[in-house]
């Protein structure tokens, strides 16, 4: 067993490395601090009125930078994380596979990050400027933010963390996991229920009572999150990682790193 | 309490495996369960009870004892499933109301005070705080969610109203403004102007027996209670369904199966031989 210099007697690297988290949380961070400050900018000196020609400017600049900003971090992710995908995963290293548990949950890091801005801050925060603004446009100042900057976000952080079990873990290369793809496509549906949400605001219920019925489809599609953190798919990655600790320490069987044989017959997996 | 030494010493680890084991604790406890519950349950409690918890004038005796326990009971009752079951972790309500306090101050000085100018008392939000701490200590010490259901979550709707009552109580005293008696919770609400909340959409004390001999308050803390052990039994059994730990398994022919990972069915602690045989999708 390799040492290595901390004195600690293992070589830590060899199934965890906090880096990339790290850098993917403080740019989450950086992101959100930069649309905080931004709408304190400008929110009263451009965004209070938006038939006027600096609104159109200051404000719709912002929501086309988040557009254009969401659909290339979603072209280069997505796509980086296909074209290095493991074409070998029947033989991967079961420190490796530790490892990469770990990467994974960084991106469930990321992705739950911004959860909490979609779903905690600009969802209050939009109560807040509501109560300032007379609404009188879909893309106020806090919906720029919110709909069209953070969902977009998470939706990619949790596309790419679906997608990186899938192309990177075993257990998850076999089989499609119920609970992964609720806590992944439930809040992800969120972003099509703005179409509701905003028909029902321009056409129907023009004030912001946030318990009224019209904001229901976002609650339900929320709890989905749970499926995820608090659910089975925290059961999944637990169990798992137990189990590669198991075998990696404890001379375990490896049989026990395979869950399906006693259900499915042999060889009738596909791997990914 | 937690034993978590003992625990890790049973699991035969070495150094390193502890080691291991540890940083799935660092990261998973704070990064991953704590946010996810802020961004899941802050946007449930805003979208069904957040209007009473926004405004202090909001804040009345028919309505916001009601709707607020009512609605945060729910969380509490499936994170209490996740925690008590698969880990025997005492502190399932607790963290789901720590969380929803911890989004809701963030807001609250970056958004209604730092970008919307509302002072801090006008949009305060209450606490749930003691109720949760019952919550779970009612089910620690009875080790049953049934009884939790009915004692527990009663006792968390219950206390609701006198734990906020030493918070809001002085938004209650009268003043008298123009020759008019309003409270000072009313009177804030017609100073600070709310475009987006305007005061015929407000629903405070609409019961033609709201008085009813002076006992509105413990009345909707009855009625609240009564529901909250509904919701709670309710939201037990979605906290079993958000642990739900199957896979969808597509064979060489095509042909899909409902397969379950039976070490994540032995995790959980309601694994059930019946299911783990698996079944056509």
């Amino acid at each position: 067993m390799a040492a290595d210099s901390s004195g600690r007697g293992y070589d830590i690297s060899q199934w965890y490395d906090s880096k990339p988290v790290k850098i993917g949380w403080l740019a989450m961070l950086g992101i959100g601090v930069f649309w905080v400050l931004y709408q304190r900018a400008f929110g009263y000196s451009h965004g209070l009125d938006s038939m006027t020609p600096e609104f159109e400017s200051v404000w719709m600049g912002l929501w086309r930078f988040n557009i254009l900003a969401n659909a290339a971090f979603f072209a280069v992710t997505i796509g980086w994380l296909w074209v290095t995908r493991d074409r070998n995963l029947a033989n991967l290293d079961h420190k490796l596979e530790l490892k990469r548990y770990f990467y994974w949950m960084g991106w469930l890091v990321c992705y739950i990050w911004g959860v909490y801005y979609a779903g905690s801050y600009t969802l209050e925060q939009d109560a807040a400027w509501h109560q300032v603004i007379i609404r009188d446009t879909s893309f106020t100042a806090s919906h720029i933010v919110a709909f069209y900057g953070t969902f977009p976000l998470y939706i990619t952080c949790g596309v790419a963390s679906y997608l990186y079990a899938q192309t990177r873990l075993p257990l998850y290369s076999q089989a499609t996991s119920f609970p992964l793809v609720a806590a992944v496509v439930g809040p992800m549906m969120i972003l099509p229920n703005v179409g509701l949400n905003e028909w029902g605001h321009a056409f129907w219920f023009v004030d912001e009572l946030f318990s009224a019925p019209l904001h229901w489809g976002f609650v339900t599609l929320g709890w989905c999150g749970l499926f995820g953190a608090a659910g089975g798919v925290a059961a999944q990655i637990v169990s798992r990682m137990s189990n590669l600790a198991d075998v990696i320490w404890n001379n375990a069987p490896k049989s026990i790193l395979d869950p399906f044989p006693s259900q499915v017959a042999t060889g009738q997996k596909t791997g990914y | 309490m937690f034993r978590t030494d003992e625990i890790i010493k049973a699991s035969k680890l070495p150094p390193e495996g502890v080691a291991m084991s540890r940083h799935i604790d660092y990261i998973y406890f704070i990064p991953i369960l704590f946010v996810t519950i802020i961004g899941t349950f802050h946007m449930h409690f805003d979208l069904l009870a957040g209007d009473w918890d926004f405004w202090i004038d909001w804040k009345d005796r028919q309505w916001w004892p009601i709707v607020t326990p009512i609605t945060a009971i729910t969380f509490c009752a499936a994170l209490q499933y996740y925690n008590w079951v698969n880990y025997r972790q005492p502190f399932g309500a607790t963290i789901c109301i720590l969380a929803l306090l911890a989004g809701k101050w963030v807001t609250i000085w970056a958004a209604w005070w730092w970008w919307s100018n509302y002072p801090y008392n006008f949009v305060m939000p209450s606490t749930l705080l003691p109720s949760a701490i019952v919550l779970d200590v009612v089910l620690l010490l009875t080790r049953n969610w049934t009884i939790t259901a009915v004692i527990g979550a009663w006792l968390f709707a219950a206390l609701f109203y006198p734990t906020n009552w030493a918070i809001f109580a002085y938004s209650h005293t009268p003043v008298v403004i123009d020759g008019t008696l309003l409270s000072w919770a009313d009177y804030m609400g017609f100073a600070y102007v709310r475009t987006g909340t305007p005061e015929y959409i407000r629903m405070i004390e609409v019961g033609s027996l709201r008085t009813f001999g002076g006992h509105s308050t413990m009345i909707s803390s009855f009625f609240a209670a009564f529901a909250s052990s509904l919701m709670y039994i309710l939201w037990w059994q979605f906290g079993k369904f958000f642990c739900t730990s199957y896979f969808y398994l597509t064979d060489d022919r095509q042909k899909t199966t409902k397969v379950y990972d039976v070490f994540a069915y032995a995790t959980l602690a309601h694994a059930d031989k019946t299911k783990t045989s698996g079944g056509k999708a």
